[in-house]
């Protein structure tokens, strides 16, 4: 039994680190996309060179980042068979419909499309090349709506049956599984963390380029700064935009989640007693042996109104929910308690660090506005770094001025820590089960697998991941160091697909090779 | 002929788009040491499948996607029986990936050997287990009463998995070469047909081989018209290729690899992992199978979009039609997707 402990173990940790790691190239990959796509069709539309440069500039970072987001899913979708053998067995008749729904809709659009916008600069009339990165943006959205379907019928079952016979989840309703609460609310969720993290990242590297500009105006390139500047504005009100909406998201979420999981919420909050009114705790220090708090510091009355929308009602605590799930499933009640410490942490490192981004955002978007609202002799042009401006007349000071810069790259990214929180939290608030209410992760695992192949796979993936970690992070600083390459020039006519001129140059080298 | 029975046609189907897909560019990797002379004409072979070869490996994911879909059994007792193999399928596919992606984008020397050497094994290795792989489950695999394969690691190296190992390595990379001879321009080409017919000839061997065995142990009357058609497919890309008639060349070694993996899917209909232990605990199309309404669900969803998948990833092999030779490379500087620029990089470094 010893054995079998250890060996869902390292399964657990597998996929923990797996998917963790996965989960910081896919928020930048999604935004990315539509950042770069959108980018793009300001130039297509005004054929404005900065437009053309930061399409480029962005999507060559968005490139490096998404080779590791799609090597690193491959992973994702076999280790279900490798490593939870039984977990695939019982739910499989559910969760693969929507896993091969995205394999089938989502990744082939992404892959195929991608080829073609890589390699399709010279090949492809710039609206059709436009399209195309549409499309991967899309694709990109679209699997994560289909992932994001299969972990929500994990988190909160529907639209299926126990079969008498094997004892296996059945699927009967597939528009239930689709079209849930609880996806609709996390897809939202994630989309918009996602777009946060590609607005934080965008902030980050166009401050990076627009401080120096300004300590070093002599060795600006002025067409760089105008790219950069437009990047950062993008930035700044994708932040605010998404900010916003990953906060109300946020809520509804954690409102679905009082209803359909009270564990997790009672344990996000460290809330041991049913209480009314709940309080929201801002610190606390816990004894999970007695079921308490030893230490703790709370607002009252927020937390009751989180979850109900009201300021009284009662919040059920840790202790009886356990009570109530023992009951119901059997077993002891501590059973049904997950990882206090970490929930509770998770929890707070989530919200923590993705408001922070927001609120970078929101302060940035207000102190780089321009035109209307400055006194003229303030106001900066559009390949200048703008001046961080408090009031109308009022500059921000030397001092805070580099500060306000220097937070700006510094939290970059702060939403890559709170969205790898988010995901630690919501699994982990799950436990102990794999599907809520049907099956345990300890039941999950392959039972054929021995943990000698199991510690050899982890520590290969481990391993690899951590260099190809290094290789990509110093990659990407080199590419966004490097700023845009503001003398390379748009194609100077409209590639055609067919027909005379698409093919005058047979010896032309290409416009992109690997 | 029920829903599983069509699954078990589709699962097929999408495995052997797999193997006539990247088929070719695992043939292509293992070629660029093999074929290539120096790193203008591995570039050249690379970026034959530079635009595509991304969008082939979809079809792996959307085989095991459907796999885990369609036979939820089939799925965890493969993925959780053939773990070693399939780990260093998954490292390869990783290393692969990315290979592609960054070997370009640092000039040091150091930096794109490494790639490079990356692209041959994580090519070569999987070109071969996959062969393993399959091998194993047509033959059969110690397959105990709860569906779990209790066997080792070793006991999948048998000499039959491993023959399908050797045939499907080689069949991979003659088909590479045919691709390449189809693709390229200049002085590669006319070495790329001179190698498809050397490797064309061992391959012809060792499939002849490993179908006669394949036929022996499960066969019957399907799977024997299915093999003959391999190898007179086989034979016929030889002699296209001997004609530089490279487009039937690579319609027929396609062809090969279609007829192949049919007959071994033939042979093991309708079983879908056969038990060695007892033929009562095999896995079959019905035991291993969702409910017809899963069925029912996935049936529509790969109706619809199977014929778009295939409509516009052929459009991307049209785009990408013409050949490429040395003269079409751009020069060593990393040419980013914006071309080439080299951002940072000082000229010494190349």
């Amino acid at each position: 039994m010893q054995l079998a402990i250890a060996h869902d173990t390292i399964a657990r940790w597998q996929f923990g680190v797996t998917t963790v790691y996965h989960f910081l190239f896919v928020p930048l990959t999604i935004s990315l996309a539509a950042l770069v796509a959108g980018l793009e069709t300001a130039w297509v539309r005004t054929g404005k060179e900065k437009y053309f440069h930061a399409t480029k500039f962005w999507g060559k970072l968005f490139l490096i980042n998404i080779a590791m987001g799609v090597v690193t899913g491959i992973v994702q979708e076999f280790q279900f068979g490798m490593n939870w053998s039984d977990y695939s067995r019982f739910v499989g008749d559910v969760f693969g419909a929507p896993l091969a729904m995205e394999a089938l809709i989502a990744f082939f659009f992404e892959s195929t499309f991608i080829g073609l916008w890589i390699f399709g600069w010279d090949k492809l009339p710039k609206k059709i090349h436009c399209a195309c990165i549409w499309l991967v943006a899309i694709g990109t959205m679209l699997s994560a709506y289909f992932i994001l379907a299969a972990n929500s019928w994990m988190q909160h079952p529907t639209g299926y049956t126990i079969d008498p016979v094997t004892k296996r989840a059945q699927l009967t309703d597939i528009g239930k599984v689709l079209f849930q609460d609880t996806t609709l609310v996390v897809v939202f969720h994630t989309l918009t963390a996602a777009f946060l993290t590609g607005a934080a990242f965008v902030v980050g590297i166009a401050s990076w380029h627009l401080w120096k500009a300004k300590r070093k105006p002599a060795s600006a390139d002025q067409r760089r700064t105008a790219s950069m500047r437009t990047s950062l504005r993008l930035g700044l009100v994708l932040a605010v935009v998404a900010g916003l909406g990953t906060a109300l998201s946020g809520d509804t979420l954690a409102k679905v989640m009082f209803e359909q999981q009270p564990m997790k919420m009672a344990s996000a909050e460290a809330l041991w007693d049913t209480q009314a009114p709940a309080p929201f705790s801002i610190f606390a220090v816990g004894n999970v042996q007695k079921g308490h708090n030893s230490v703790e510091l709370e607002i009252p009355g927020i937390l009751s109104f989180l979850a109900k929308s009201d300021f009284h009602s009662p919040v059920p605590g840790i202790n009886d929910t356990a009570a109530a799930e023992a009951a119901k499933y059997g077993g002891k009640p501590s059973d049904y308690i997950p990882d206090i410490f970490v929930t509770y942490w998770g929890f707070r490192l989530m919200i923590g660090f993705g408001m922070t981004s927001f609120v970078a955002g929101a302060i940035g978007l207000w102190t780089t506005r321009k035109k209307w609202f400055l006194a003229p002799e303030f106001r900066t042009g559009e390949d200048e770094p703008p001046r961080l401006m408090l009031t109308r007349t009022r500059e921000l000071g030397p001092t805070l001025t580099k500060w306000s810069w220097r937070i700006g790259i510094l939290t970059m990214g702060f939403p890559l820590v709170a969205n790898s929180f988010g995901w630690i939290f919501t699994e982990m608030g799950r436990q102990p089960w794999s599907v809520f209410g049907l099956l345990t992760t300890a039941d999950s695992v392959s039972p054929n697998v021995g943990v000698g192949t199991q510690v050899i796979a982890f520590s290969t993936f481990t391993a690899l991941y951590a260099v190809l970690a290094v290789i990509e992070v110093r990659l990407l600083a080199k590419y966004a160091k490097a700023g845009p390459d503001v003398d390379e020039r748009p194609p100077a006519k409209d590639p055609r697909l067919r027909g005379p001129g698409s093919d005058e140059d047979a010896d032309r080298p290409l416009a992109f090779a690997y | 002929m029920q829903l599983h029975d069509v699954w078990f046609v589709l699962i097929a189907v999408l495995w052997t788009g797999y193997f006539f897909l990247e088929g070719f560019d695992f043939g292509i990797g293992v070629l660029t040491r093999l074929l290539a002379r120096d790193r203008a004409e591995r570039r050249v072979l690379i970026n034959t499948i530079g635009p595509v070869w991304d969008g082939n490996e979809v079809w792996l994911l959307t085989a095991g996607g459907a796999t885990f879909a369609a036979f939820p059994d089939w799925y965890a007792t493969l993925f959780s029986g053939f773990y070693l193999p399939l780990l260093i399928i998954l490292v390869c596919l990783i290393i692969r990936g990315v290979a592609f992606e960054y070997r370009h984008k640092r000039t040091e020397e150091r930096w794109q050997n490494g790639w490079e050497q990356a692209i041959f094994w994580t090519s070569l290795l999987p070109a071969f287990l996959w062969g393993v792989a399959f091998g194993n489950i047509v033959h059969g695999v110690a397959i105990d009463q709860q569906k779990n394969y209790i066997g080792g690691f070793g006991d999948l190296l048998n000499p039959y998995a491993l023959l399908g190992g050797l045939t499907t390595l080689l069949l991979f990379t003659f088909h590479g070469a045919v691709f390449a001879a189809l693709k390229t321009v200049g002085d590669i080409r006319t070495r790329a047909r001179a190698m498809a017919l050397r490797l064309g000839l061992v391959t012809a061997v060792l499939a002849l081989a490993f179908l006669t065995w394949t036929q022996v142990h499960r066969g019957d009357g399907w799977s024997l018209a299915a093999l003959v058609v391999a190898v007179l497919a086989l034979l016929g890309a030889l002699a296209a290729n001997q004609l530089a008639r490279e487009g039937w060349a690579f319609i027929l070694s396609g062809l090969t690899i279609v007829a192949a993996v049919t007959m071994l899917f033939l042979s093991l209909f309708p079983d879908v992992m056969p038990s060695t232990l007892n033929p009562a605990w095999s896995l079959t199309v019905s035991n291993a199978s969702s409910a017809p309404y899963t069925l029912k669900v996935m049936t529509v969803v790969a109706a619809v979009f199977t014929p778009l998948v295939l409509l516009y990833q052929g459009w991307t092999y049209w785009v990408f039609r013409k050949r490429i030779g040395v003269q079409h490379i751009p020069s060593g500087r990393p040419a980013g997707p914006a071309g080439p620029a080299a951002p940072a990089a000082p000229a010494a470094e190349s």
